[in-house]
């Protein structure tokens, strides 16, 4: 995977996220370590480029360049040139001239880390791009899912919430499928996707039907802004009708999985006992987005080319 | 290469024989190998084997000689926004690509919404004098859709049409007013048919690629919630509505339907919404990001069906042309639009005329004499004492696109790479020969 752009799940084939998932397991120990310090990208520099808000995402990967001996900078919409006017043409350049050998991006519009990898030759790590993928997300998720369930194949997984606006669900779709799991979408009407039909996919309206015997459910946060613009009516029905709680959770699995990718809004779309639950993996997912984006930078800045 | 496409003009001084061509004119219903003599500006002959001595001579044998192409909708973007295009360089694109009347729409800045803008716009395509160039003036000031704008005035200083393009006008009432102080004038509102809050952020078409690409859409309903409120106020006012730039197969249907009533409605359509789709959507690239959006298969087999079947009236590019800055930029941000003149004959010959899609007469008359019959332009013909506005088409010349060589001052269009079967190979505006090739 050396020098290959990290831009969605479309274009990984099955080996590819066994072996990025693989590179994780060995990379989770490092971190689980107490010397978390390895010679593999000494030398090397990536630059965080964050024009849209985050914490877990860009700590995750600034930690990852670090624990693997990079030199890593961080750039944040309010203290770049983009603020000043420059073009992300203009602004990519500039970061290219300095020397940097990988680029991990996050943006509102959709397609950026696309456009980013015509303009510039570092690698390109797509941190999020508006609602269109979020792939060190999935892989974090497929990592997850495996660690606690031995596998992925076969596996029933549920994505509730607002699959509209998921960069998440988009990625986690493609990767899940491409492992063989299937994967039910529920939500309400109002935030799901038309048109997204797809081998392995099943669209429900109805959430109980998509949790019923689930081995793993993904509940999405739900912005607030959303009820604004008029896609649902209330905070307090949303948790009612679409909510998962301990109740809803009985339709799954006894041993189901809970995963969040974060910040939750608790009695909103989960329940406070969920995610603090025996069910929940929701913690371990951020210890593992360490390691799964080590992995990532390992294997494209100094893995094998293919 | 460069020389090959510069523009020059040929020496003339009072006349100009076509020789051999190919003569197509729908008005007067000719199809047939003929003579087309130019005198002083004017048609003054078309016959087989024209015994004249002209001083000039075109040889057109082997080639298509038709009334010179009507586009009736471009954005010339003067006054204001001169770096995307102005009347020269738009004219340019316009000579090259076979169009001699062109009908520039008001979206500038400032907005062209009174009459002594018109004026002044009249004046400008005089002074630049390459092709003619109409002017389409605002249905409402600033295209706010709150007030009327000056229509009588702006007709008064020659505003051809009214719109407010680029958007739809939500208030009903003032689009009805629009249509009922139009009336007996023969002026036509074109109107953008979306419907404003169903289009939001949206920046391509709703559908399967979109729910892969996230990228907000712009569902077809919107635009047949417009059409069909368009249809029913030209019906119950008697007003005069024209549908611009359709792209949906459902609005198609309802102008058919309108037109069995008897309703006053006419429509356009683009080389884009008829050849391609939203699966060409590349979020690296804006140059596929148009208003309405590319859509399905099935639209595009409905607007064909429809231009086929009377429909759809007219064939238009929607030129509208963007500095490169501003479409090189992630997609969703950049503007809509890109560059159609100098592609769009190109386009429609080799994929509509050469798969036998559309014969050519009637692709002819979708480009010259529709276009003017409905908007009643003394234009689209070749009848004796018509001004000499005649393109002459090579349907057989390969050639490829590449914006190095557009004259337009847009860069970004789909087309870029294409490979091209037909074209304009001389513009004659006004007996003035402009050889392409």
């Amino acid at each position: 995977m050396l020098g290959k752009n990290i831009l969605r799940l479309e274009n990984f084939s099955p080996d590819e996220i066994r072996l990025v998932l693989q590179t994780a397991r060995t990379m989770k120990k490092i971190i689980r370590g107490d010397v978390k310090k390895l010679p593999n990208l000494r030398g090397r520099a990536i630059v965080n480029l964050f024009l849209e808000p985050s914490t877990r995402t860009r700590t995750s990967f600034e930690l990852a360049g670090k624990y693997l001996g990079a030199d890593v900078v961080s750039i944040n919409a309010s203290t770049s040139s983009i603020v000043k006017g420059e073009s992300l043409r203009d602004t990519l350049l500039t970061i290219e001239a300095m020397g940097v050998d990988a680029i991990v991006m996050r943006h509102k519009a959709e397609g950026a880390a696309e456009y980013a990898s015509k303009v510039v030759k570092p690698v390109i790590i797509n941190a999020g791009d508006g609602a269109h993928a979020h792939p060190s997300q999935a892989l974090l998720d497929l990592f997850t899912i495996e660690q606690f369930k031995g596998r992925l194949n076969g596996l029933k997984v549920a994505i509730v919430g607002d699959i509209l606006h998921s960069r998440v669900a988009r990625s986690d779709v493609f990767g899940l499928t491409k492992m063989g799991a299937e994967v039910h979408l529920a939500g309400p009407k109002t935030l799901l996707p038309r048109f997204f039909n797809f081998d392995g996919v099943t669209v429900h309206e109805n959430i109980d039907a998509a949790l019923e015997n689930a081995d793993v459910v993904n509940v999405l946060r739900i912005q607030l802004e959303r009820q604004q613009s008029g896609l649902f009516p209330s905070a307090r029905e949303y948790a009612r009708v679409f909510g998962i709680n301990e109740e809803r959770l009985r339709l799954a699995k006894d041993d189901a999985l809970i995963l969040h990718p974060g910040p939750q809004n608790k009695g909103l779309e989960i329940s406070n006992a969920l995610v603090y639950g025996e069910h929940s993996a929701i913690h371990e997912q951020v210890q593992n987005g360490v390691a799964v984006r080590m992995a990532l930078l390992d294997l494209t800045l100094n893995g094998e080319s293919k | 290469m460069n020389n090959l496409w510069e523009i020059h003009r040929a020496e003339i001084k009072d006349s100009l024989l076509i020789r051999g061509g190919r003569v197509i004119d729908p008005a007067n219903e000719i199809d047939e190998i003929a003579d087309v003599l130019i005198v002083d500006g004017k048609i003054s002959a078309v016959e087989p084997d024209i015994k004249f001595s002209a001083q000039n001579e075109y040889n057109a044998a082997g080639k298509i000689v038709v009334p010179g192409l009507i586009d009736m909708h471009v954005h010339l973007r003067e006054p204001g926004q001169e770096a995307k295009e102005d009347f020269v360089s738009g004219s340019r694109a316009a000579v090259a690509g076979g169009y001699t009347t062109v009908a520039t729409m008001p979206n500038t800045s400032p907005v062209v919404d009174n009459a002594a803008l018109v004026r002044s716009m009249v004046q400008r395509a005089k002074d630049v004098g390459i092709v003619n160039i109409k002017i389409i003036g605002a249905v409402t000031k600033n295209q706010k859709g709150e007030e009327l704008a000056e229509l009588r005035d702006m007709i008064d200083a020659g505003a051809v049409a009214f719109s407010d393009d680029g958007h739809f006008d939500d208030n009903a009432k003032i689009f009805m007013n629009a249509l009922d102080y139009l009336h007996g004038t023969g002026k036509v509102v074109i109107c953008h048919e979306e419907e404003t809050s169903l289009v939001k952020d949206g920046a391509m078409n709703e559908g399967r690629r979109s729910a892969i690409l996230g990228i907000k859409g712009r569902p077809s309903v919107a635009e047949d919630i417009a059409v069909a409120r368009d249809c029913l106020l030209a019906e119950y006012t008697g007003g005069r509505v024209h549908i611009a730039h359709m792209s949906s197969a459902r609005a198609v249907e309802i102008v058919r339907d309108a037109k069995k009533r008897g309703v006053n409605v006419t429509a356009e359509v683009t080389p884009q919404h008829l050849t391609m789709t939203e699966d060409l959507v590349d979020p690296t690239n804006s140059a596929t990001k148009i208003n309405p959006p590319l859509r399905t298969q099935k639209d595009c087999d409905a607007l064909i069906a429809g231009l086929l079947d009377g429909t759809i009236d007219m064939i238009v590019t929607d030129h509208s042309p963007h500095a490169a800055e501003e479409k090189d930029r992630e997609y969703i941000y950049a503007p809509s639009g890109f560059p159609g003149l100098e592609t769009s004959l190109g386009i429609l010959l080799t994929d509509l005329y050469h798969r036998n899609i559309i014969p050519l007469p009637k692709l002819i008359s979708k480009m010259t004499y529709e276009p003017a019959k409905v908007f009643r332009l003394d234009a689209g013909t070749l009848s004796i004492g018509a001004d000499a506005d005649v393109t002459i088409i090579d349907t057989e010349l390969e050639w490829t696109v590449d914006a190095k060589n557009f004259y337009t001052r847009g860069s970004h269009s789909p087309f870029v790479g294409r490979k091209l079967k037909g074209r304009a190979v001389a513009t004659i505006v006004r007996g003035d020969l402009m050889k392409l090739l």
